[in-house]
């Protein structure tokens, strides 16, 4: 006889939700759940599969309304702790960027460049409840006279902080190598001369892109665990590519998918909001992403239970093609091998580094599956799904 | 065999000596010199393991103090901030001793003291800015 196919709506799956009742999972035991039992049994037991990643993701920042004040002003060019923010949206409204350096930086004048403080690092002291310092000049109009303020200024403070991160969660990335004879300092981290190390930085297969790879699920207005609170994606992020290559599992070769989300700032722990630096590259913010996605069938049930042996990137050089635009794949790694520690590149033993924290990454879809346990994180419907491409 | 990272900081006065060859002639002990600098002010700083009999070990260690070099134990002299470690692994690019290794399958960052040279690398890599270079006082006695 043969079975119903499991189809559930995300309806179903809160109603479950709120009764204590779904059954919710980490991607790395979906993992197991489908290897062991197939994704048709997976489908019909399992209701929510959390992911999780934790890394350093430019294309991070944070609007601030930093409140006006007496008399007014309409900020021209603003500061917080010596790093330029923003300031050409409205009289006290500003953007500050995760990669922005503070202005007294040496840079690579002496390189590597150190770059100890930057947009990131201010995100993260507003978040952990810090004093940040506010500087702003104004040219002084008839009903903003005020031509300058330096405050100091908090989180609890402030009438709205927003993060908002145009491209978080790159769905797969580069392994990075280096094929010239000098050590060089990049955004995958440093590199050492003739493939010395070969760095990546993914979660595997408890990244959130990894688990639903055509964004069948995601939306605007998906709800996700974003810097320890609840957070939103509202769109594709800036370089999404749902068109790069895909293996015959339908997941990305290469970087396809980003998100842009968002959350609010107040909510959040220094602990998932990190400012980071890149010796040599720059500031940056690491963030702690991660989205629960909902098993409406098999097919999301054999999505999810994809593993790291079946997921693979590419090798690229950064010494030479990258910085010249030409990056061409120098071969194929599954991210199993890159965890174990070494990968075979032209005969060659090559130790792998990991600049993305597994170990962080485990505990937020264990953090997002307990919310969704207890029934404090509700499932959302997307209004308006990630551009996609056709299935294979 | 007693094996142990030291740093040598010596005033200008002592720059002339042959520290090292004393070391090996008097004391039997072998050394291997991670990072040897004369400053400006002529005082230097030299870091090595010295390895050989424990006995000899601590006699040349009293030889050096005697001529004013303090010698410091490097094991403990790089710490971890392990609020701000978040175990990503860009340090073990640069780790040369292995101190900072991956622990798998958990992907969990270790950092083994006694392995580290103390050659600062990972202080400039670490993205968190988690290793830092102190001198905790009390391992001078």
């Amino acid at each position: 006889m043969p079975k119903r196919k499991t189809s559930k709506t995300i309806e179903e799956i809160n109603r479950k939700i709120k009764q204590g009742k779904a059954v919710v999972v980490t991607a790395d035991e979906m993992t197991d759940i489908v290897k062991g039992k197939g994704a048709e049994k997976a489908a019909r037991e399992i209701d929510v599969v959390t992911t999780g990643t934790f890394a350093p993701m430019c294309s991070s920042g944070a609007f601030i309304n930093f409140g006006h004040t007496k008399p007014t002003l309409k900020a021209s060019k603003v500061w917080l702790n010596g790093v330029p923010a923003y300031a050409g949206l409205a009289a006290v409204d500003i953007y500050i960027g995760a990669t922005e350096p503070a202005e007294d930086d040496p840079l690579n004048r002496v390189h590597p460049g150190q770059f100890t403080y930057g947009g990131g690092h201010v995100i993260e002291d507003l978040v952990a409840g810090k004093k940040v310092r506010l500087k702003a000049t104004a040219y002084g109009t008839d009903c903003y006279p005020r031509q300058e303020v330096d405050k100091k200024i908090t989180l609890s403070e402030l009438p709205y902080a927003m993060l908002l991160n145009p491209r978080n969660g790159y769905q797969n990335y580069n392994c990075a190598i280096n094929m010239t004879d000098k050590t060089i300092y990049t955004y995958m981290g440093v590199l050492k001369p003739k493939a010395g190390n070969a760095n990546y930085s993914t979660s595997g297969q408890l990244s959130p892109l990894f688990n639903d790879p055509y964004y069948l699920t995601l939306g605007l207005g998906t709800r996700i665990f974003l810097g320890g609170t609840e957070g939103y994606i509202i769109g594709p992020g800036t370089q999404h590519n749902p068109g790069a290559k895909r293996g015959k599992n339908g997941v990305p070769l290469s970087p396809a998918g980003t998100v842009m989300v968002m959350g609010d700032l107040k909510g959040m722990s220094p602990k998932w909001i990190t400012g980071v630096r890149m010796l040599g590259y720059g500031c940056s913010l690491a963030v702690g992403l991660g989205i629960p996605i909902p098993i409406l069938n098999e097919e999301m049930a054999r999505y999810t239970g994809v593993s790291d042996e079946e997921l693979f990137t590419q090798i690229i050089d950064y010494g030479n093609d990258y910085p010249k635009g030409e990056a061409v794949s120098l071969g194929r790694v599954s991210y199993a091998d890159l965890k174990s520690g070494t990968i075979s590149f032209k005969g060659e033993d090559v130790p792998t580094v990991p600049v993305s924290s597994r170990v962080r990454a485990v505990e937020i879809a264990n953090i997002l599956k307990e919310w969704i346990e207890k029934g404090k994180f509700l499932l959302t419907e997307g209004q308006e799904m990630l551009p996609t491409v056709k299935r294979k | 065999m007693y094996s142990k990272m030291v740093s040598l900081r010596f005033p200008k006065s002592n720059v002339n000596e042959p520290i090292i060859a004393n070391l090996v002639k008097k004391f039997d002990l072998t050394f291997n010199i991670l990072k040897a600098t004369i400053y400006p002010r002529k005082e230097g700083l030299v870091v090595m393991e010295l390895t050989g009999h424990r006995k000899n070990y601590q006699q040349g260690v009293r030889y050096l103090k005697g001529i004013g070099i303090k010698v410091e134990n490097i094991g403990q002299d790089i710490r971890r901030d392990d609020d701000k470690c978040y175990q990503c692994g860009a340090c073990t690019a640069v780790c040369p001793t292995g101190a900072l290794s991956i622990q798998r399958p958990e992907m969990a960052v270790i950092f083994e003291k006694d392995k580290c040279s103390a050659c600062e690398l990972c202080v400039l890599t670490c993205p968190a800015l988690a290793m830092e270079t102190k001198f905790d006082k009390t391992l001078l006695s």
